[in-house]
């Protein structure tokens, strides 16, 4: 059965004239993104890159490139995700005294909706997928992913879902509902327009991606990891990788599960989380957040792991509590389950429902702790070089641990009651988001850009951009901390005379944001100044910070095929100990290497997933079911392929080997 | 909500409440710790109005206390092992040394204790602070008479504004809560369409109002004055204005309160709060003035609850009863009208975006959901066209 | 220093590549479990809903047991004869294993014809998945078995031609273990909905 709209049509669905918005500012930025796409697309014709980057970038299957890719799209997004941050901020600064600000409520209730969404599912999501794409096979000393076309198609999946939710500003509106869209709000009755189905579908397309890649890397894990290396002596960062990787699996499903009955809702008036015919609003609740909450860590673990690696090598010493740190990842990874409720002790589930999920909660916070000794000792007794990436691990040491406490201050049942929804809860998890996740993900960023592109990042703009997110980020928190205290509730677009002392918190809060706006505008500089001086900054070596795991033991960048010949594994530090031990790198006898072959069907396959997505949302039927017969079909002729790797020729790996033994050699006498 | 005394009220906070002694003067000092971060000196949330609202502050204060006491050792140990390890300083470096039996134990076993501390702690205060669990006090020191019965009020979350029934009063108003001091309060709090959350920082924590069931809150406050209460939970385009004073009184003024209400005649009052009066209430709205109903029907919150305030709804208690006994058969496959609640949503107020040409679009949106189920018992325009519309469910006429 | 044989202990210098589909078993053995937590959650959703009739009807006013019975034994049968047309295709018998398969085939198509002839009455009577959160559910979780049974006939006809095209080698195989897990993971489910859909739902 197909319901339909008056203004429904065959051809067109749900879409009018009326999808296109007219607010100046969603006006100005459609002119300004479609001026900037037709001049991207003119360079990108003008200089004749389209064939590069469908060769060797879109349909490529190196786990590599798919991860600069993620990186990629998670910046992009994060510029989107930012801006709605700052038309926040300002907002609720300019919403006082009567004035309404500059953003009406249907503006204003899709800007911090797609905040949320776009930070945690478009930003956060694809910087740590891309880390782990990047980093995990090399450090495993694997030559690629077990499924590297599921690799790409995985990308482009996450990619589609973007594009959806950048699409929802200049076609139709995005959700108004708060970024997990809590029925009966989301639901038709009160939602009937196309927003809560962009949420959706956006989430639903990226979600596979995500779901998909998520089996790719244990079975990565599990299969390919070199001869020699243990489950025990696995890398910190591989181990919160597969503890992460087996989060995602097993609950990524449970997202899909939820967002589709809440399409259906709206889609075929079926009655989950109505407030009539039987359906249950708290049903939603609770199972958004079974996803929601393993969500955080699936976040934060993998970040765990780069600040492990990166104290380790800039104390020039092996970390401390190796063991205790993968169980207390594993720890922490069991026990994300069984804390969901304590997102909602104000709805009344009874004291000893409560009190158990609040003391699960606090639980988490010891084998949390235990990392964070763990660091502190690594520390200890070591000889720490404060490059970049160690100064950001710094400032999450500090800066984390006020966002756990505050974090565990609202595990107390009774004391959630006066601090749920608060301001001070925004500051909370932005403290753990943002002190850990995304400053995580820069001091990653600083430290394996110069193995990725083979030179390193320029100190200067990296400084500057840590001196203005550091303070920045207390500036416009602290504020958030105080008013939390002083009863103030999250998502208010205006404020009315009783909150006129406030609003000096809010200026500082926007004031702090600002500072965080020059500290990406400074790493956007940091980023071009060292393409920009790329000879300048060019390491050789492949191994710049000294450092202790196998991604160093390959060149900067790595040859596709990673290593020529696979290393075998004696410790845990494989790479420390192969320096000490001072073992020579083979210089003959090279083998031919199996590898597998890029393939157009991961974009394609995902572009029609977009397309039916965007027909859904519209309920253009025939579109949707075009595109529906579209990705099976394609699916099917795909598997007709049965040649998806070639051989690279052992001249061709002696020729790319003998280069780099000269490198190595000239580096040498240089040194000498 | 005065800048005067609030240091010496915070102390109070800090001081409330069944901790141990110990905890008890930590909490103190912890009180003037937080108090001298919020320099604006107004954190109701520590410095409220209500018993309930002090043991939670109080609770918040020794729980931040606890939790110091491994913190604070962290971040200086984090800072002064920065600096003395850093290259330059040459300080002692032991590269091999990775592992200590001892010290694992101590970074495992610290947290620990904290947590079994802060875990009993929780646990006792989540049963104590239940806010279904009638108060046992006025205020420290301030015994519960032994026939205190509290004041029943009922709170109805609406598009964009509260309603607040007195049911032993037989008042109701609009955006306006009055409360008798120390007197104990028990609230019955529900939604009419979406979630939203009933908090009165000054009073007591919040609890979340939902449609078709009953959350409950117990409090008791303890001053007079006047106290910002609003919906803690977003609830759609109008939730910024979604707020209401709450007044403290003495049982005299807060009698006169009432009768002034019921007499009716005051600048606020809207008549009765019937059926017909509720219906229009319940339509969405935005910055709602200050009202008063001089009467509300009988048991109008428990229809409210059971979503069977429009005439010809079946309450939602009835049919949980049928379907408790199985349900009604295929014979009660098109009983729908009688059902359909959310289907006809805020209606009203689908935005009309400025400039969007959405009000034509929204009229047919309209008609498309109100044509699933056309609602009885209050005329609504229903457009010429709607008739042609393809259906969801089918709309046949209720079973009798 | 550095002397060829530590070069040869710790670098892999004779190393054989792992082998096609090295990991696909435990790969698709993971999806399978992802899948399987979906259908926990609609399971899960429909214990909670599935008393919610709204008023309407219940499952003993719906089902009708003797198809619901025929439809599950067809079900199983085809397990059975799937299992069959791995034996003979580990027999080599690639004849055996494409007239195993598409006897499999038709019990699972006849499985879909059932399904869909039992929801095409539930809707004609008014009882569709709009009627009651009971029926969004039953619809739900039995529609989503359905769509992974038809999704394994579209793939199991594209076997059929794979295998007739390129015969029974390694790569095939290997699909035809994957689709063998799939399809007997659907029939584990079956058996949890025919129980606790269908025959708790008459009970109750």
């Amino acid at each position: 059965m197909i319901p339909t709209h008056s203004h429904w049509t065959p051809l067109l669905g749900r879409l009018g004239p009326d999808a296109i918005p007219t607010e100046p500012i969603v006006l100005a930025t459609f002119a300004a993104v479609t001026l900037g796409g037709i001049a991207l697309v003119g360079a990108l014709t003008y200089f004749r890159l389209w064939s590069y980057l469908w060769k060797e970038w879109f349909t490529s299957v190196d786990h590599k490139k798919i991860g600069i890719m993620y990186m990629v799209l998670g910046l992009i997004m994060f510029l989107r995700g930012f801006a709605d941050a700052i038309m926040i901020r300002s907002q609720q600064a300019l919403g006082f005294g009567g004035s309404d600000g500059y953003l009406n409520s249907h503006h204003f209730d899709q800007v911090f909706t797609a905040h949320g969404v776009i930070m945690i599912f478009f930003v956060a999501m694809p910087f740590v997928t891309g880390l782990m794409n990047y980093v995990v096979p090399l450090q495993i000393g694997a030559r690629d992913v077990s499924f590297p076309f599921l690799n790409n198609f995985s990308f482009w999946m996450t990619a589609g879902g973007a594009v959806l939710v950048m699409l929802s500003l200049f076609v139709g509106e995005f959700a108004r509902t708060g970024w997990l869209a809590y029925p009966p709000l989301s639901e038709l009755a009160y939602s009937p327009d196309v927003g809560v189905d962009y949420y959706v579908w956006s989430l639903q397309v990226a979600g596979v991606g995500t779901t998909l890649s998520g089996v790719n890397l244990i079975a990565t894990i599990i299969k390919l990891r070199a001869p020699g290396m243990t489950m025990m002596r696995m890398p910190v960062f591989t181990w919160t990788a597969l503890v992460t990787n087996i989060l995602i699996v097993a609950v990524f499903p449970v997202l899909t599960v939820v967002l589709a009955l809440l399409g259906l809702d709206r889609v075929f008036h079926t009655n989950f989380f109505t407030n009539d015919f039987g359906g249950s609003p708290m049903l939603y609740v609770n199972l958004i957040w079974i996803w929601g909450h393993p969500e955080v860590y699936i976040l934060v673990l993998p970040v765990f792991g780069v600040y492990s690696e990166i104290v380790s090598t800039f104390c020039s010493k092996r970390l401390f509590g190796y063991t205790s740190m993968v169980y207390a990842t594993c720890v922490i990874g069991i026990l994300s389950y069984s804390v969901w409720l304590h997102h909602f002790f104000t709805m009344g589930s009874g004291a000893s429902v409560n009190s158990f999920f609040g003391i699960t909660t606090m639980v988490i916070s010891i084998p949390t702790g235990a990392k964070l000794f763990n660091w502190l000792f690594t520390m200890f007794r070591g000889r720490i070089r404060f490059e970049l990436p160690m100064m950001w691990t710094v400032a999450f040491m500090l800066t984390f641990t006020i966002g756990g406490m505050t974090g565990v201050m609202m595990a107390v049942p009774a004391a959630d009651f006066v601090l749920h929804n608060s301001v001070f809860l925004i500051a909370h998890f932005h403290n753990v988001i943002i002190g850990g996740v995304v400053w995580g993900v820069f001091a990653a960023i600083n430290y394996w850009w110069p193995k990725a592109f083979g030179f390193k990042l320029n100190e200067f703009w990296g400084k500057v951009s840590f001196w203005c997110w550091v303070p920045g980020f207390w500036i416009a928190f602290t504020p958030l901390y105080m008013l939390g205290f002083m009863g103030v509730t999250r998502r208010m677009r205006v404020f009315d005379a009783s909150f006129d002392a406030m609003r000096i918190y809010y200026w500082v809060a926007l004031f702090g944001a600002l500072l965080i706006a020059a500290g990406i505008g400074a790493m956007l500089i940091q980023f071009a100044v060292s393409i920009w001086k790329r000879e300048e900054y060019k390491d050789e070596s492949g191994d710049i910070w000294g450092g202790r795991t196998l991604e160093w033991a390959t060149s900067s960048p790595p040859p596709e095929y990673n290593f020529a010949f696979t290393p075998k594994i004696h410790d845990i530090d494989a790479w420390a100990d192969m320096k000490a031990k001072g073992v020579a790198r083979p210089v003959d006898g090279f083998q031919d290497i199996y590898m597998p072959q890029g393939t157009w069907a991961g974009i394609v396959l995902a572009g029609l997933s977009t397309v039916c997505g965007f027909a859904l949302i519209w309920q253009v039927w025939w579109l949707a079911v075009v595109m529906l017969v579209g990705i099976v079909g394609t699916a099917i002729f795909h598997t007709f392929n049965y040649n998806r790797t070639f051989y690279i020729k052992a001249d061709h790996v002696a020729e790319v080997e003998a280069a780099r033994t000269a490198q190595l050699a000239a580096l040498e006498k240089g040194a000498a | 909500m005065s800048y005067r005394g609030c240091s010496m009220s915070l102390l109070r906070a800090g001081a409330m409440s069944t901790q141990p002694t110990l905890l008890r003067h930590a909490s103190r000092l912890g009180s003037l710790a937080l108090l001298a971060s919020l320099s604006a000196c107004s954190p109701v949330v520590l410095n409220p109005a209500g018993d309930i609202a002090k043991q939670e502050a109080s609770l918040v204060v020794t729980a931040t206390l606890l939790m110091l006491i491994i913190i604070v050792p962290v971040m200086a140990l984090t800072v002064y092992f920065a600096w003395k390890y850093r290259e330059k300083a040459g300080a002692r470096y032991e590269p091999e040394w990775h592992h200590s039996t001892q010290l694992e134990l101590v970074i495992w076993a610290a947290p620990l204790m904290i947590i079994i501390a802060l875990g009993s702690l929780t646990w006792v205060t989540t049963h104590t602070l239940d806010p279904f669990r009638p108060v046992s006090r006025i205020a420290e020191g301030k015994p519960l008479a032994a026939d205190a019965k509290p004041l029943e009020v009922q709170v109805v979350a609406l598009d964009w504004k509260w309603l607040f029934i007195y049911p032993e009063q037989k008042i109701a108003t609009v955006n306006e809560l009055a409360l008798p001091v120390d007197r104990p309060v028990h609230f019955s709090i529900s939604a009419s369409s979406v979630m939203n959350s009933f908090y009165v920082p000054a009073l007591a924590g919040q609890i979340y109002a939902m449609p078709a069931m009953t959350s409950e809150l117990n409090a008791v406050l303890n001053k007079t004055g006047t106290f910002d209460g609003f919906s803690a939970n977003y609830s759609g385009s109008g939730f910024s204005h979604m707020r209401f004073k709450t007044h403290g009184m003495t049982d005299a003024d807060f009698d006169q309160w009432v009768a002034n209400i019921a007499k009716g005649g005051d600048k606020d009052s809207a008549g009765a709060l019937d059926t017909v009066a509720y219906l229009q209430l319940e339509q969405p709205s935005e910055k709602e003035p200050v009202r008063h109903f001089t009467a509300v029907d009988d048991g109008l919150f428990d229809k409210i609850v059971n979503l069977c305030v429009r005439p010809g709804k079946m309450c939602l208690k009835d049919m949980m009863a049928l379907d408790a006994r199985g349900g009604t058969g295929k014979a009660g496959i098109f009983n729908v009208a009688a059902l359909t609640y959310d289907k006809n949503g805020r209606e009203t107020t689908i935005p009309v975006i400025p400039g969007r040409g959405g009000q034509q679009a929204d009229a047919r949106t309209k008609a498309f959901v109100r044509a699933i189920c056309v609602p009885d018992g209050v005329k609504t325009p229903v457009p010429a066209d709607a008739a042609k519309l393809s259906l969801a469910s089918p709309a046949r006429p209720p079973l009798s | 220093m550095a002397s060829t044989n530590l070069t040869e202990q710790y670098y892999d210098l004779h190393e054989h590549a792992h082998p096609d589909g090295y990991s696909t078993t435990l790969g698709f053995w993971i999806y399978l479990m992802s899948d399987c937590l979906i259908f926990g959650m609609l399971f899960a959703t429909f214990a909670v809903l599935g008393g919610n009739y709204a008023g309407g009807p219940a499952p003993k006013d719906l089902f009708e047991l003797p198809l619901v019975a025929v439809n599950t034994s067809l079900l199983l049968f085809s397990s059975i004869t799937y299992g069959f047309a791995m034996i003979a295709m580990q027999n080599g018998s690639k004849k055996g294993l494409i007239g195993w398969l598409i006897l499999t085939l038709c019990f699972g198509l006849g499985f879909l014809s059932i399904e869909l002839f039992e929801f095409h009455n539930l809707i004609e009577e008014g009882a569709g998945p709009q009627r009651s959160a009971f029926l969004s559910a039953f619809f739900t979780l039995v529609g989503t078995h359905g769509l992974h049974v038809t999704f394994g006939s579209i793939w199991l006809v594209t076997l059929l031609f794979q295998v007739g095209k390129h015969g029974l080698t390694e790569a095939n195989k290997r699909r035809l273990s994957c689709l063998s897990l799939f399809w007997h993971f659907l029939d584990v489910v079956w058996i949890g909905v025919f129980t606790f859909v269908y025959l708790m739902g008459v009970l109750r």
